[in-house]
């Protein structure tokens, strides 16, 4: 993952409930190497995503971000394009682990609803904190829990992996 | 004495935890992790090579290939081949290819068992939870984090119990009742089992058992479960599955903690459809509207079992499909193709006008034949109509059960089966 867990920075992509997965990875680019996967990543809801999201920027969504299919290209796309963190109201549960195993943070943040497109914020996922710089607000979001924030400092969690298995063996 | 959920029972099991709660994080030793050709091998083989790490134990690895079947360019051509020579380099027995779907395989195999803790590279892996395992959807990255290690973490879930009493009308079946509780209860259960029980749920049959399991993902659920009884050890042996009594033992107990109780009553329910892009945007049949339809889908794991081929069959008996609509059918499993082309269920279809598929996947999720174009409005037998799922983003699909799917492929639009039924 990019930057410090605990101070995120960037723009909000503001997106509504049930985001699935293939919106996020459609089947047709499923077969397809992840560099051209991930520029249909939200093609059939807005056709600029891909190509004007810009590193460390979040998608900030409501319920059900990532529901749908098990496929992990639809939280590697997203880390692919650069996305910082997903904020999202409630995040589908195949897609939280998937993001976090490929170290992309992913938070469940009740206020996504107050945050709007293009919204400049810096995020806390170590004490679950959202701050709006362009609206001059403060949120709660839900902390990574510690055990998970260790999968995300690796890189993810065949890093994460690696490393316990080269201290088993050493 | 402590009372537990099934859900409970099982990851104390597998984590060997004296007691858990729900929140609780254990993790948990493996009984049987299932993966197929798209998220198995392609993904999982690069990791466990920078891991350095090989397969934890080939015996408790079950590999399916049904995304990608049969190939129809070199890109699937060369997913399939991967996904052989892995199996095979391996040493994966248990390995089927081209038979059809993963979760029906898993069960026509008895490869599954009450009690079981079980991970599944598929979101419909829920499905497994209809004998009575514990069986959880993981995408690849965690599916080589198993294989490598043998275990999960995993958080204790809430359970979620749904009581079904009173008996199905003719022309109504499980795909009815799972479409109305997408829209009654919603689509974010997450981090939740869902558990169904009452005397409607004890009447059906196993495979109607299967698909309140396996749309238990479109409940957002984290696993879908039916207590073992009499009917589901008998498939188990039927299946060839070496199982004795003592299996009934996994249930929760009656005065175990449940998040909380929801009844229907499924004497009440009329033929379901879901319209488009959200399997829980549901109404009863017969208020659709007049919806003209280009294509009419029977297949997935979801809607193209032997007994759905059956449901279908029972409509289009004599009957033709209308001249605009064309009918796909691509069965769930070669051994459902095989009893549906002996038992006459096969002819009755293509003699309506059925083109038959290849077993496996199909467009239900857009990979394989019989995707839509663009404005293309279909009613489909499988369990998801998210935008552009199964073709171009403006196409239009309406989810019901294989009566209906057939009955309006009759009508040539969204239309209730009981008409047609006799």
């Amino acid at each position: 993952m990019r930057g410090n867990l605990n101070d995120l920075r960037g723009r909000a992509w503001v997106f509504g409930n049930n985001i699935d997965t293939d919106l996020l990875a459609p089947g047709h680019a499923m077969r397809k190497p992840l560099e051209e996967l991930a520029q249909h990543c939200l093609e059939a809801i807005d056709p600029q995503f891909a190509r004007s999201v810009r590193k460390g920027d979040f998608i900030v969504a409501g319920e059900g971000f990532g529901i749908g299919s098990s496929r992990e290209q639809a939280a590697q796309a997203l880390a692919y394009l650069g996305v910082g963190a997903v904020l999202a109201t409630a995040p589908a549960r195949i897609f939280y682990r998937n993001a976090i195993n490929l170290g992309l943070p992913v938070a469940r943040f009740p206020d996504a609803h107050l945050v709007r497109a293009g919204d400049s914020l810096a995020v806390d996922l170590v004490h679950g904190r959202v701050y709006n710089l362009t609206q001059d607000t403060e949120h709660d979001c839900e902390p990574v829990p510690e055990f998970l924030r260790d999968v995300l400092r690796a890189g993810g969690l065949i890093p994460h992996l690696h490393a316990r298995f080269h201290r088993q063996q050493p | 004495m402590t009372a537990y959920t099934l859900a409970e029972k099982i990851l104390m099991r597998a984590s060997g935890a004296g007691s858990v709660r729900d929140g609780d994080i254990v993790v948990a030793k493996v009984d049987l992790a299932m993966m197929h050709d798209s998220g198995g091998p392609r993904r999982v083989a690069p990791y466990l090579q920078q891991l350095g790490a090989k397969v934890w134990n080939p015996d408790k690895v079950v590999l399916v290939s049904d995304h990608y079947v049969p190939a129809v360019d070199p890109q699937s051509a060369a997913i399939l081949s991967l996904t052989r020579r892995w199996a095979q380099e391996n040493g994966i027995t248990r390995f089927h290819d081209m038979q059809g779907i993963c979760h029906v395989v898993l069960q026509e195999n008895a490869h599954l068992r009450p009690g079981m803790l079980v991970v599944g590279g598929d979101s419909h892996s829920p499905s497994g939870g209809a004998v009575g395992a514990f069986m959880v959807g993981i995408g690849a990255t965690e599916m080589a984090g198993v294989l490598a290690t043998g275990e999960i973490w995993l958080r204790v879930p809430e359970t979620l119990r749904v009581k079904w009493t009173g008996q199905l009308a003719a022309g109504v079946c499980a795909k009815d009742m799972m479409l109305a509780l997408c829209r009654d209860l919603g689509q974010n259960n997450d981090y939740k089992a869902i558990e169904y029980y009452g005397s409607t749920i004890t009447s059906l049959p196993m495979a109607e058992r299967f698909v309140l399991c396996n749309m238990s993902a479109e409940l957002g659920a984290k696993a879908g479960m039916i207590a073992p009884d009499e009917k589901t050890l008998a498939e188990i042996r039927a299946n060839g599955g070496d199982i004795d009594d003592s299996a009934l033992q996994w249930r929760s107990d009656e005065d175990a903690e449940f998040e909380r109780v929801v009844e229907f009553d499924a004497g009440r329910l009329a033929p379901q459809v879901a319209a488009p892009h959200s399997p829980g945007n549901t109404v009863a049949a017969d208020q659709v509207g007049r919806v003209r339809i280009d294509q009419a889908y029977i297949g997935a794991c979801t809607g193209a079992k032997l007994t759905d081929l059956h449901m279908a069959a029972q409509v289009l008996r004599g009957r033709k499909v209308a001249p605009h609509v064309r009918l796909l059918v691509a069965p769930a499993s070669l051994r459902a193709t095989q009893i549906a082309a002996a038992d006459g269920t096969l002819a009755a279809l293509t003699a309506a006008g059925a083109i038959l598929l290849p077993t496996g996947c199909g467009a239900c999720a857009g990979y394989g034949a019989g995707v839509l174009a663009e404005g293309e409005v279909c009613i489909s037998s499988t369990a998801r109509n998210f935008k552009g799922r199964m073709g171009h983003p403006t196409s239009q699909v309406y989810l019901g059960s294989p009566f209906t799917v057939a009955a309006s492929a009759v009508a040539g639009y969204v239309t209730d089966p009981r008409a047609l039924l006799h």
